[in-house]
Parts: C-alpha cells; structure tokens; sequence
C-alpha cells in the first residue's frame, strides 16, 4: 500500500472518545497520579520478600518525576503495580493505593483496568526487543490498540500507526510500518515502544529504564524524545532509572529509593547540592570525577540487604557512615527537611552539614 | 617513557557473511579495519566507542583469542600474528582477560576454587600442584574476598562479587597485561566504585598495564592515561585523557562527549548538545572515504573522497582522523 492510498482511507474518527470509561468518575482537579503507601511483597521460597515497602508520591501533569536507585530496590515493581502488570503469583500487592485523578486503580476490575491502561497511562519498557512481538509487523502491533479499543477498522489503524512512527520520528514510516522488529536499531525501536505507549493519548507516560540498554548518542535521541512529547502534550512522566546523569538531565523531583522504601524526596536542584540522605550522598560521590583522578573513588561498602532478611532499623545502617544505634533500633520514619524534601535518616541535619 | 608491551600495527579483521548450502562468502563485516596502536608498561589504555565499533573484537583479536585477518601484533617484542599455537598458549600466561558478564563468564557448576585455580592447570609450571589451594586463596584476599569462600558455587555471589572472581582468574598467572572488556557495566554503580578501585589498586600493587575497553565515558577518564575513541572498526582519535577529553579534535569524539548526561542539573541547558541523527551504519558495507561522514555535521564532499588518517593535525596535539579536526569543548558549560 502506498501513501497515497493511506491518506485516501478516509476521515478517521477522532480518537477523544477513547478516555471515557463509562463506570469511572475521574476528577479533573485531583493529583494527576497520587501514589500512597504501596505496598507489594514477593512469596518466595526463602520467605516473603517486601519489594516494595511502603511509597508515596504525587505526579502533576507536565512534570517529570525520577525514581532512582540500584537494581532491586524495587523501583521497576513500583512502576508495576501502578500499571497493573505484576506477575501475581508470586507479586501481591498488600496495601496502600494508587489513585489516578482521584480513582483508586487498585480497587478496578480487571476490565476497567485495562482501559486505564493504554487509554490513561502508557509504559515504556526497557528492553524493546522483547517487549515487542517478533512475528508481528509493528505497524500492524501499533494498529492493535486502535482496532482493540477503538473499534478502527485495519486501513484506519494502519493509517494511524503510520502517524505514530512519523511522530516519534522514524523516517520512511509509510514505509518501515511494514517492518519487523528485528529489522529495526535499538534507538528506533525504543522510538516505536514509545509510540505505543503515546498511542491512545494518555495522561502519564512511565518509562522504566528506557535507555538503558542504548548508547548514549542514541540515548541523548530518546532523551530528548520523550521530553519534546513531553512537553507537547502536557503529560506527567515518570522516569526510573539507576542513571544518576539521566535523571539530572530532565526530572522536576527525585525520588531515591533503598531497599523497597523512598529514603529521600526532593527536587532535582536541592538534592544534587545537597543530599539529605546518606545512601543519595554516597550515591553521587561514587560517580567519578574529573577532580578525583588519580585517587580513589568513594564507593558504598558491602551489598544492598536481602529483601527476605531486612536489617532491623534503617536498612541502610551496616552501610552507612552515620549509623549509630539508635538505627538500628528504629526505623526511620520520613522526616520533612525542608518544604517539599523529605529523608528518612535520623540524622538528616548532620549529613547535610557534611 | 616506559617499554612498550603490547604493540598492534594495521590490524584488520573481517568476518565473513556466507550465505547458501556451500557457505559461499557473500560479503564481510569489517569489524577491525587498520588498527594501530601501542600499550605502555604500567598504563591504561581506554579504548570507547558505540555498540558495534569493533571494539570488544579489537581487544580479543589483540590477546590472540580470534586470529587477526592481517597486521602484526607483537607482546614484548614477539609477533602473535601467525604464531603457533603452542607457543601462543604459553604466551597467553602473559594477557589475561576480565570479561563483561560475571553471570555468563563463570561456570555455574564449578566452584570458586576450581574457577580460579583453572588457569594453574594449564600452566602447570606457575604453582606445583600441592601449592595450588595456598595460591587461590591469596588470590581471594587479593581481590578482597574471603579465603573460605573457596568451595562455593559463583551463584551464591552478587555481581561485584562475582566480577572480584573473575580478576582474581585473570590475575592467577602475574600477567603483564589484562584486557578489560566492560568489566564495570553489569553493575551498579555503588559497586562499579568498588571494582574500579580494585583494579586500580592491583595495577599499582603488580604493575599490571590494562586496555579498558568501555562505554561509560566517565569510567574510562577515570581509569585511563590514554584513550583510544573507535567508530566503526577504526581509531578516530588517540591521545591522553586531558586531551581527549579537554581537547578534542574529532567531530564523532565531541559529539559523544556531550550526549554524556552530567549529574549536574544547574548544567541542564547550559551545555552544548551534539545530538547525532541516524544510527551506526552496517560494517558490512561501510561508507566510503570517512566513516564517520553520514552522521558528521561538518561533512563535505572530500569526506567522500578520501579517507583522513590518524594523524596529528594542525592546532592539535595529537592524533585524529578528521578532515576538518578542530578542538572543540564539550564537557563544560558554554554559557
């Protein structure tokens, strides 16, 4: 099929008629996502895993939102279960709430959830190669939301995946619609996971990791990307990575997590001047720099805790350079710094000082 | 200066793409294409560039683990290029090799011990037989784990711990040379630290020289005294860290200096951003003159034409392979 004949399919309906979910009343003047208490463990053989242990967060329409933190501190099942695509068994979510413009996507039926997704938040996932289907075109993948929740017939859903490809700038697209995954670069098929996830219009975008596995010309590409729709659109993006370059680079507000639990929110100015909590502080200064050539790096002695054995008290006392035993008697609760910054370190004053 | 250990001149490899029930070779992929460079004792050569620069193969063509298509690769003097292989098994007791995956690079049923008293049983003449438990065990305390680990399975470590396993191999045999292939990117970052300066800390305690090959930019400047930038088989430019970095002459350099996110947000717009259009093309079928034209800003038709060498331009002070080299500052605020 040519271009012409795409352009020459007829009059596509307009697609605004995708957001209402008869059975949902959402709010218009609720946060755009109010993340509070989630909570999520894992059955596992060695025992119950608290991956993620009590979040919080709220996204405003247009801003940017980074979850740092290293692998395993339960960022990515963060991202998950707000989405609603945690394996479960053996994920299960044990409490808090998830509410998207005042509804608690928690409490949907599997029906409505689905139309929340795609519809209101889309997700872009790190490894395009396998979160696309090899033995479909992606022209006909990204027509399958159209045809599924739209009702488009296959000349109109291709048309639109058409438009899809031209906007997150793959060149040639009335062309490369046709295309498999595999017959694409890595860059361009983060471009086409990202055009996926943009299909339907939504609210949030969560991007988890997504240029984690490029380089960084291409990820500089992608960055840029997602900022651009970003904006355009007025959308609220989270963005989790273990990149602390990335996050600099775009988010409004930080949100570092250890172990299953936020240990320090802020934003982004505040806490790379100055770190309220002693795990983001070790953090940025194990990254090298031009001025510490020739010496040591400061790295973070010992591992991240088993999620099945947690350290009494903070879990990040046997690493930390401030403990003392008050942490490892009591948990940290989420000490407000200053207005808007939050870390959950008994001693916050004392490494802001330092 | 110190000697010259390991010395590579025009090293070419190409892999051939053979198609058809008689694998007829259809064409080759270029991945080295003339490769000259030289490692000094007690140095760190950093060697950067993209996903399928070559570079992974270039450091593996150089320790004679896949045959060199032609050049000469000489260790101490000695050419590896055509050499027996007999005697290229014994001079390999000389360059070692830490790999990237530390989950893929261990054998999963081996245990500690065996995985790093391995290299003893080929080299039987380094540690007599009964001497052998004594050595690895130093060898774990060397890198920092403990001697009583010896008997466990490389699935019961983390993945610092377990790349600590795969240096404390590659140190078994006092190499003079240990070609680092990514040894820091499966890793996150509180622990990348943590190997970096253990590897720092072996080359001073052994006057190791490394070839770092890597694509975080920040590690390499970290590590390295010299730096080698790789695009599409071949070298780009090569000089010291300050000069690479703080100099650089190379459009290609430039542009992946500044697409490195700097964990500085007051620098968020106040940097000058190269953003390359396009993809890597296929080393298949390179393009033609310089390799870099098809995504270069400052391409013209002499690009096409004729292929620039590496050599020291005008206003440089080391050597680039550019037409139109010019220094250009890329890490710093502009504004």
């Amino acid at each position: 099929m040519s271009d012409s004949d795409i352009l020459s399919a007829g009059p596509v309906p307009e697609p605004a008629d995708s957001k209402a979910i008869a059975s949902l009343h959402f709010d218009p003047t609720a946060p755009l996502l109010d993340v509070q208490e989630l909570r999520v463990d894992f059955h596992t053989h060695e025992g119950v895993a608290h991956a993620v242990n009590g979040v919080s967060f709220t996204l405003e329409a247009g801003r940017t939102l980074g979850i740092l933190g290293e692998s395993g501190c339960g960022k990515s099942v963060t991202a998950q279960a707000i989405m609603g695509i945690l394996d479960s068994p053996p994920a299960r979510v044990v409490g808090g709430r998830v509410l998207l413009s005042g509804v608690d996507l928690l409490t949907l039926n599997e029906d409505d959830r689905r139309q929340v997704r795609a519809n209101r938040i889309g997700m872009v996932f790190q490894d395009a190669l396998s979160a696309l289907n090899p033995v479909f075109k992606v022209g006909w993948q990204l027509g399958e939301l159209f045809r599924k929740r739209l009702g488009y017939s296959r000349t109109q859903a291709r048309h639109e995946a058409v438009r899809l490809l031209d906007l997150v700038g793959i060149p040639a697209a009335a062309q490369r619609v046709d295309d498999y995954p595999h017959q694409f670069s890595g860059g361009m098929r983060q471009r086409v996971m990202i055009a996926m996830a943009l299909a339907l219009d939504p609210d949030v975008i969560i991007a988890d990791e997504p240029t984690t596995a490029l380089d960084v010309t291409v990820q500089a590409q992608i960055m840029k990307l997602l900022a651009d729709l970003q904006a355009e659109r007025n959308m609220g993006l989270i963005l989790i990575t273990h990149d602390i370059g990335v996050v600099a680079d775009v988010a409004d507000d930080i949100c570092v997590m250890y172990a299953g639990r936020e240990v320090e929110k802020a934003d982004v100015y505040s806490i790379y001047d100055k770190p309220a909590h002693p795990y983001t502080q070790a953090l940025l200064e194990s990254i090298p720099r031009v001025d510490m050539k020739g010496k040591q790096l400061a790295s973070i002695q010992g591992l991240p805790p088993n999620l099945t054995q947690m350290p009494p008290g903070c879990a990040f006392h046997p690493r930390c350079r401030f403990a003392r035993q008050r942490c490892r008697d009591d948990t940290p609760p989420l000490y407000t710094v200053s207005p808007g910054r939050l870390s959950a370190c008994h001693f916050f004053q004392e490494v802001l000082d330092t | 200066m110190s000697e010259v250990v390991l010395a590579a001149a025009d090293v070419r490899k190409y892999f051939p793409i053979t198609a058809g029930v008689f694998k007829r070779t259809v064409g080759q992929v270029q991945a080295v294409d003339g490769v000259s460079l030289e490692l000094y004792e007690g140095e760190t050569l950093g060697i950067v560039g993209e996903s399928g620069c070559g570079k992974s193969t270039l450091a593996r063509v150089l320790m004679g683990l896949i045959p060199a298509t032609s050049g000469s690769i000489r260790l101490e003097g000695e050419e590896l290029v055509g050499m027996k292989p007999a005697r290229l098994r014994q001079i390999r007791r000389d360059v070692q090799i830490i790999f990237q995956d530390p989950y893929s690079s261990l054998d999963p049923r081996m245990t500690v011990g065996n995985i790093i008293g391995e290299p003893f049983e080929i080299h039987t003449e380094v540690a007599p037989k009964g001497d052998r438990r004594r050595r690895v065990e130093e060898l774990l305390e060397v890198v920092g784990l403990s001697p009583e680990h010896i008997n466990r399975y490389p699935h019961q470590f983390s993945g610092g711990q377990r790349q600590r396993i795969g240096i404390a191999r590659a140190l078994a045999l006092r190499p003079k040379v240990i070609i680092c292939d990514e040894p820091v990117s499966a890793l996150d970052i509180s622990v990348q630290a943590q190997v970096v300066n253990l590897l720092e800390n072996l080359q001073d305690e052994f006057g190791l020289s490394y070839i770092f090959v890597a694509h975080d930019l920040s590690v390499v400047r970290h590590i390295s005294d010299r730096v080698a930038v790789m695009y599409l088989g071949k070298l780009m430019e090569l000089g010291t860290e300050d000069q690479i970095y703080e100099r650089p002459m190379h459009p290609y350099t430039q542009a992946l200096l500044s697409a490195v996110p700097v964990p500085d947000p007051r620098l968020r717009g106040r940097r000058e951003q190269i953003v390359l259009t396009g993809d890597l093309p296929s080393a298949a079928d390179p393009p033609s003159g310089c390799r870099f034209r098809t995504r270069c800003w400052k391409a013209q038709d002499i690009c096409a034409e004729q292929e620039p060498v590496l050599e020291v331009r005008a206003h440089g002070d080391h050597p680039s392979a550019c037409h139109f080299a010019e220094v250009k500052v890329v890490t710093r605020a502009t504004h």
